[in-house]
């Protein structure tokens, strides 16, 4: 008895793998057999997130201009701005657009030179490229944290900025619809042109002139002299020796071609060592990039938020000051640098936190 | 008594006297010379090095006749440095970030020396970087590549699969869109490497894309792109034709021999042979078969190329033929007169190039220069052409001809169809401008 069920369960089995897997497979080719695997619906489900231009792939959810409003404060202001205007870490979002282009779904500023940046809304022209890319990898440092109701809601209040819906809308997979038709730059694409794909037809073309091909030549640009050092000095950035050294920038330029000057007198070969003749960085600089400080501090200048040397210079020497910053750090602030607030950076270890305040109130950069 | 005539060299560390070098070169050694030459030695010695009797009574260089630290003792053993490094005098050569170009490196650009390299294959340690959300390092182990949409079987490849699988060698170029984009109004950057360093050329291995979407069952009829997806954060997602995904695209885990570095997208990345970097999905975790393109971000906001008319062209990939001189190149100085090998690269995301002109007059006159082997599709070929320089002003140009008959065209042609305003595809002739001085500089022409 006992044998007879374990072999009828092995049958059992094996039918149910006829009919599971042997339909799915067959279709596919199999030339290297034992190789891949099919993909489970829970799979591609977890992993096919993507929202094409005719909503394929949108989630179903929504969120409110309000709701949108409290995530963006909390979450977003702090690189891209309150208003979606920040220019300090990316390009602004928000700006450049009119109720006119909304109308007619194309955007004027594009064409007007004095249009100082080109902002996302007056770029984009499919709705479906924002909700999928703030969904995939939206915060900057916490991508893939926003829920689809979350997403929804940031979404709508971004829109709401850019005027493109009122503050008591709420966006959902019902509304994306109504949202695309009202894109200010919705018209601005274009496919007509050589650069898709192979086939395509170059639409720019030179001569392969060789002789007496130009009646005069003129320098229309060139970099201006206040720039020559802007790069920082370009004797440390070509070889050092050899017949194509660099300039060295931090001087004025030679006077002329001087023999007796670049010969006679000499000139060393100019290397930058930079590896184990140079003490290794200290361990705060080293967790400064670990844990991506930079995107919101910098060393000596303020980004969005307060730079290090101003933080040692507030803080250095206060009672109880480690123990605060690192509380800071861990659970996030508002109010004391102006009102960005700096999230929480739960998953960053206590040790590295404790190192990186004692490094930032050292005050050594 | 006067000897053959030697020549000294030039080389800006020399010693020797320029009117003694130029008396030799005429003269050659005679016994006044003779004793002109031992005191320059002698006066340059007394900077630090020790005289022996030796170099007193020479004639000739202390770097022959004076024995040298590396001669005289004992090098260091094997495996001392168990991932080979660079000389430690080649150190001036490195990925570097343009100052101000972006606010945050972990969405940025490190552009590579070309100033600096020979040949076509760019070293895994200075191939450029361009991330837009950072870097990662992931585990292979835990890798895996999905295949979904119009197929029958969506499946997933472990990187055990992958490496089991037929696999390809192939050499090409990667280029970044956006490379050369900061000059599209106006001179921007000081030097090739800031103009054109979003340029690398690599052997890569891996796995053709139709074999997979043949595992699959793909369907050829409706699905006419494909969705390459990253692993990272950024999640990184671009639409390539179908077309182009069967014809020469690969799944590429090896770059130069070994694995691909952390940076470039280990362990696994797209090749898209001709087509901008931004498409050779970086940490590729999923292909997606679909009937229509995707509009993502990356094809939606960036990598659109604006038009005078205000309109963007969305989905430009192609990496048109192009060239740039690379030594001698903006920001370098020449110490002097005479012969020089000029050396740049070419390359064109439409097939092999066929030739390559070089103008010293800014576009006046042209030479055609010798192209070097190998000439590959889709790769960059070295060229070079003899220069002998008699210190007058010079600017220097290349303009590429692919195996199409396409030639590179001057910046003021581009800008005539595509305005200044565009970041992207700015496939220009380049201009260096030799001063008197020996300095070379960034210019445009016309």
């Amino acid at each position: 008895m006992f044998r007879w069920g374990k072999r009828l369960r092995r049958l059992l089995f094996a039918l149910s793998m006829l009919v599971c897997w042997f339909p799915l497979t067959s279709n596919a080719a199999d030339k290297f057999p034992g190789l891949g695997r099919p993909a489970t619906v829970a799979e591609v489900a977890a992993w096919d997130i993507d929202v094409r231009p005719d909503f394929k792939g949108l989630p179903a959810g929504s969120g409110s201009v309000a709701k949108g409003q409290e995530i963006w404060d909390a979450r977003c202001a702090n690189c891209h701005g309150t208003f979606g205007e920040s220019n300090e870490i990316f390009t602004p979002i928000v700006g450049g657009t009119t109720k006119q282009d909304i109308e007619r779904g194309r955007v004027a500023s594009l064409t007007d030179p004095k249009q100082p940046q080109r902002t996302t809304m007056m770029k984009v022209a499919t709705l479906s490229s924002l909700f999928d890319y703030i969904y995939r990898a939206m915060p900057w440092n916490e991508p893939r944290s926003l829920t689809v109701n979350e997403t929804y809601a940031v979404l709508a209040h971004l829109l709401n900025m850019a005027e493109v819906v009122p503050d008591d809308f709420v966006l959902s997979d019902k509304t994306m619809a109504s949202v695309q038709a009202r894109m200010p730059n919705r018209f601005g694409m274009t496919k007509s042109h050589g650069l898709a794909n192979m086939r395509g037809k170059p639409d720019v073309h030179g001569t392969a002139c060789m002789k007496d091909c130009a009646e005069f030549v003129q320098i229309g640009s060139r970099l201006p002299d206040y720039a020559r050092n802007a790069h920082n000095n370009l004797a440390e950035q070509n070889r050092g020796w050899g017949p194509f050294r660099g300039v060295n920038t931090t001087v004025a330029p030679l006077a002329a071609l001087s023999a007796s000057r670049s010969v006679a007198q000499g000139q060393p070969s100019s290397v930058v060592v930079s590896d184990d003749s140079v003490s290794p960085a200290p361990t705060g600089k080293i967790l400064y990039a670990k844990h991506h400080c930079a995107a919101c501090h910098g060393l000596t200048n303020k980004l969005v938020g307060p730079s290090f040397r101003e933080v040692a210079k507030r803080y250095k020497g206060k009672p109880e000051v480690n123990a605060v910053l690192e509380q800071k750090i861990k659970l996030g602030g508002a109010g004391a640098w102006g009102n960005i607030p700096m999230p929480p950076h739960a998953t960053i270890e206590a040790s590295d936190i404790a190192s990186l305040v004692s490094w930032i109130l050292e005050g050594k950069f | 008594m006067i000897h053959n005539t030697p020549r000294i060299s030039a080389a800006p560390e020399n010693f020797v006297p320029a009117d003694l070098i130029s008396a030799v070169t005429a003269h050659g050694i005679d016994d006044s010379r003779r004793i002109f030459l031992r005191s320059s030695f002698a006066a340059a010695l007394l900077g630090g090095a020790v005289l022996s009797g030796r170099a007193k009574a020479a004639e000739g260089e202390a770097a022959i006749l004076e024995k040298q630290p590396w001669q005289t003792a004992l090098g260091k053993p094997v495996a001392a440095t168990p991932y080979g490094v660079p000389s430690t005098f080649e150190a001036n050569l490195q990925r570097r970030e343009s100052p101000g170009l972006t606010r945050v490196s972990a969405a940025s650009v490190a552009f590579t020396p070309l100033q600096g390299l020979f040949g076509i294959i760019t070293p895994s340690g200075l191939h450029f970087e361009r991330h837009h959300q950072g870097w990662v390092d992931i585990d292979p182990a835990q890798h895996r590549l999905m295949i979904n949409g119009l197929v029958k079987q969506p499946k997933i490849f472990t990187m055990d699969d992958l490496l089991r699988l037929p696999s390809v060698s192939r050499i090409h170029f990667i280029e970044c869109g956006a490379n050369t984009g900061l000059e599209w109004g106006n001179v921007a950057v000081p030097t090739v490497q800031y103009t054109h360093g979003m340029l690398s050329c690599c052997e890569f291995t891996g796995v053709p894309l139709s074999i997979l979407l043949d595992e699959c069952g793909a369907d050829l009829k409706k699905g006419k792109y494909v969705l390459a997806e990253g692993g990272d954060g950024s999640g990184m997602t671009r639409t390539i034709p179908m077309e182009n995904a069967l014809d020469d695209v690969f799944v590429a885990w090896a770059m130069n021999g070994e694995m691909l570095r952390p940076e470039n997208g280990y362990p696994l990345r797209l090749v898209v042979p001709g087509v901008q970097g931004v498409s050779w999905v970086k940490w590729l975790r999923r292909i997606e078969v679909g009937d229509m393109p995707y509009a993502s971000k990356d094809e939606a906001v960036h990598y659109i190329d604006l038009m005078p008319d205000g309109l963007h062209r969305q989905y430009t990939s192609i990496q048109e033929c192009k060239s740039v001189i690379t030594t001698p190149s903006g920001g370098q100085q020449l110490h002097a007169t005479g012969f020089y090998n000029v050396s740049g690269m070419a390359w064109s995301g439409r097939g092999k190039i066929k030739r390559v002109d070089v103008s010293f007059d800014g576009g006046n006159q042209w030479r055609t220069a010798r192209l070097e082997s190998p000439i590959l599709n889709k790769a960059v070929t070295r060229f070079n052409i003899d220069w002998v320089w008699d210190g007058s002003p010079a600017i220097l140009q290349s303009r590429a001809i692919d195996s199409t008959g396409y030639v590179q065209p001057p910046i003021r042609t581009l800008r005539a169809v595509r305005g200044s305003r565009s970041i992207y595809h700015n496939n220009a002739i380049q201009s260096w401008q030799v001063g008197t001085n020996g300095e070379v500089s960034n210019v445009q022409v016309g």
